[in-house]
């Protein structure tokens, strides 16, 4: 009886772990087409013979070439890393500011305030869309890069909510209070001591933000023009008018520069936990 | 602090003690009122906390105002769009006051149509006859170019002579005019709100005769791409909890060593361009792509048997599933770290069959993830787009794809607005919920 049991249980064990395997290779999978694809020397999304035969003519960097070569992919280049990094700073600015404000005990309509800080995550962003493309043309910022920063500041400022929040709900209470009561004006006491304990949290709601950013497309539908497309608005326009590898090419970029996203997020998280382990 | 060693004081502070002396004094506490100097100083520092307070909201004002200005105010725009109904009132005040008068019975009489065929004439020589038309033409189609055919006749001069009527005038014109439908539809566009649009986002509209009734047959789609976003996001998130319960268990439960490099398995996905993992499942699923490619390949299937995956609702299942399994495994595994393992053991030892164990000693503990995830993943499920737009062909479509469209294309601003506020109160109903179980607080991102 027992023996069936253990049995039973180490089939279970081993059914547990096959699904999950399963599930791995099912969040593993796209990405593993879509890198050797993007090396295609046919203008298909599927592999051909040569390259599952491995044969050399079948690869070729010749979408890597098309987005070297085109103007229109460089331009969205620029208007990404602009847009990205104005985003970023003010979020950053903006989002460290309410949070350590929030982070003050018994803050009136905290709850409220914090609901209000982070709709921005959970409102459809069609939604948010189409109410600041009814707004910023308006107010002559549709089809500027001005408008699109201040649209991706709205989504990026409350991921630095939640991640300096995050932050400085570990930070010791003692420790701004200590520097008070050393004399310490309350501007000096926080970059002084609060800023230093909750950098990992400002830099990783500023990844968040800039990732957001980067990778965000439906408010830029409405508020871009041509001059002001960013590379998932290219990308957009490639999926909808011809696909080519190009955009896999793209992909696989991008798919890099979210392997250096990854490193540098959990860089950050090594270095916060150490620090928690040095209190 | 300031080098000859004596303390140094806080300017801030002084600065903030006789604020607040000057506010007791202000607010008329007479200080030889305030006998003893504990109650005094009681005072003090209530009002030096209140100033304390306001620091803090200074901290918060400037985020607060700039999504109050971007972000809020814009989507009360939206609110307002979905009921407003002042294009008549504005283009043409008189005739929008006119036909409040009118009773509705029987075609308009001659003064109110006066009124009209003067102003329509007026707004052709003006430009302003296309606000107007445009407006009216998403309440019936065919308005717009009977207003600009007869506009463009008023603006030239035309009208009945002495002994005809403008009844008559109009009727001959276009026959249109003699129709009771034509009228009472500018009589309802003469308020300065509507419900139309939200009547025609549940697919009712006004019946002849006023009331409330349901679209004719073929007309009815709204109601039906409601509900089907809502199972899509149900059946989403139900998959998402069913593939990501086990595997968040599984790094859970692991040494760090090898569960953090299954998290870097799931923050890959999490981290990389939501177009570049759409774009993947089009190239998996497409029916020249990589799956039915090896199915044919292993005989499965034969070459003219490939099976249509994509660009239908599959596709969207599939890929939103993908899509918003890192959102289900984040907060459950969160949750299920913090659950000592010693527990089901201890249940086991005390006599509990593995699973009684699990059902009744794991499981409960880990339904706060169970409902972060869930919600999580439901939430931004019911407002997706991109997905839905890219893989789901026609069959995909969810409701923000037609909020899309008739903002893009159909150019009805105030129905799409209509749409929009009806998906952005059930999802702020679902953030209420968040709050209520989980905690907005409690919100974290990877």
């Amino acid at each position: 009886m027992a023996a069936r049991a253990r049995a039973g249980s180490a089939a279970g064990h081993w059914l547990f772990r096959t699904g999950c395997g399963l599930v791995f290779a099912f969040l593993m999978l796209p990405l593993a087409v879509i890198v050797p694809l993007s090396f295609n020397a046919e203008p298909y999304f599927t592999f051909t013979r040569e390259m599952l035969t491995l044969q050399p003519e079948g690869f070729s960097l010749r979408w890597y070439r098309d987005i070297a070569d085109n103007p229109q992919w460089l331009l969205s280049v620029k208007n990404s890393l602009v847009v990205g990094f104005f985003a970023t700073l003010l979020s950053v600015a903006l989002g460290t500011a309410a949070a350590v404000g929030l982070d003050r005990p018994r803050f009136p309509g905290k709850t409220l305030i914090l609901g209000v800080l982070i709709s921005p995550i959970v409102v459809p962003i069609i939604i948010s869309a189409v109410g600041m493309f009814f707004f910023y043309s308006k107010i002559n910022l549709g089809q500027t890069l001005t408008g699109l920063v201040l649209a991706h500041t709205v989504l990026g400022s409350p991921f630095v909510v939640i991640t300096v929040s995050a932050a400085l709900s570990r930070l010791n209470p003692a420790l701004p209070r200590a520097a008070a009561s050393l004399g310490a004006p309350p501007t000096r006491a926080f970059f002084k001591v609060t800023a230093p304990q909750i950098a990992p949290g400002i830099y990783a709601g500023a990844l968040f933000a800039f990732a957001t950013s980067f990778d965000e497309v439906v408010v830029v539908l409405f508020l871009a023009g041509f001059e002001q497309r960013t590379i998932p608005r290219q990308m957009w326009a490639g999926l909808n008018e011809q696909i080519s590898p190009t955009i896999l090419a793209v992909a696989t970029l991008l798919i890099l520069f979210s392997v250096l996203l990854i490193v540098t997020a959990e860089l950050l998280r090594r270095r916060s936990e150490k620090r928690s382990l040095q209190e | 602090m300031n080098g000859n060693g004596k303390p140094a004081f806080d300017a801030g502070q002084i600065a903030g003690l006789d604020a607040a002396f000057a506010i007791v004094r202000a607010v008329g506490v007479p200080e030889d009122k305030i006998e003893d100097a504990d109650r005094r100083q009681h005072l003090v520092r209530g009002v030096a906390a209140g100033l304390h307070r306001s620091r803090a909201f200074l901290l918060v004002a400037p985020l607060l105002l700039f999504l109050a200005v971007t972000y809020l105010v814009p989507i009360g725009g939206i609110l307002f769009r979905s009921v407003d109904d002042s294009a008549l009132q504005t283009w043409m005040p008189k005739t929008a006051a006119a036909f409040a008068q009118w009773d509705g019975a029987g075609l308009p009489d001659e003064d109110t149509l006066a009124v009209f065929a003067a102003e329509l004439g007026q707004a052709r020589k003006e430009r302003t006859i296309g606000r107007v038309a445009n407006h009216l033409n998403y309440r019936m189609s065919g308005m717009r170019s009977l207003f600009n055919k007869t506009g463009r006749r008023l603006a030239a001069g035309g009208g009945p002579d002495a002994a005809g009527n403008w009844r008559e005038w109009l009727a001959q014109l276009d026959p249109r005019w003699g129709r009771r439908q034509v009228w009472t539809i500018i009589k309802a566009a003469s308020g300065r709100y509507t419900q139309v649009n939200y009547l025609a986002a549940l697919d009712l509209r006004r019946g002849d005769d006023g009331g409330v009734a349901r679209q004719p047959e073929g007309k009815r789609i709204y109601v039906k791409i409601f509900l089907r976003t809502l199972w899509v996001s149900l059946a989403v998130t139900l998959f998402c909890l069913l593939l990501g319960f086990p595997v968040a268990h599984l790094m859970a439960g692991l040494p760090p060593r090898i569960s953090n490099w299954l998290m870097i398995m799931v923050l890959l996905p999490f981290w990389t361009s939501l177009l570049v993992r759409t774009t993947s499942w089009i190239a998996l699923l497409q029916s020249n792509g990589v799956i039915n490619g090896t199915l044919v390949w292993l005989g499965l299937i034969g070459d003219d048997e490939r099976i249509q995956m994509v660009f239908n609702l599959t596709g969207t299942v599939v890929a939103m599933i993908y899509v918003l399994l890192p959102f289900m495994v984040l907060p459950l595994y969160s949750v299920m770290r913090g659950i000592p393992r010693s527990l089901t053991r201890v249940a086991v030892s005390l006599g509990a069959t593995p699973l009684t164990a699990f059902a009744r000693v794991y499981l409960p503990q880990t339904l706060v993830g169970v409902g972060a995830g869930s919600l999580l993943v439901f939430m931004l499920a019911v407002g997706y787009y991109i997905t839905p737009a890219l893989v789901g062909g026609q069959s995909g479509q969810l409701i923000s794809n037609f909020i899309f469209y008739h903002i893009k294309v159909s150019l009805n601003w105030g129905f799409a607005s209509a749409l929009g506020v009806i998906l952005l109160a059930a999802v702020l109903l679902v953030y209420w919920v968040y709050h209520k179980l989980v905690g907005i607080e409690k919100m974290r991102v990877a």
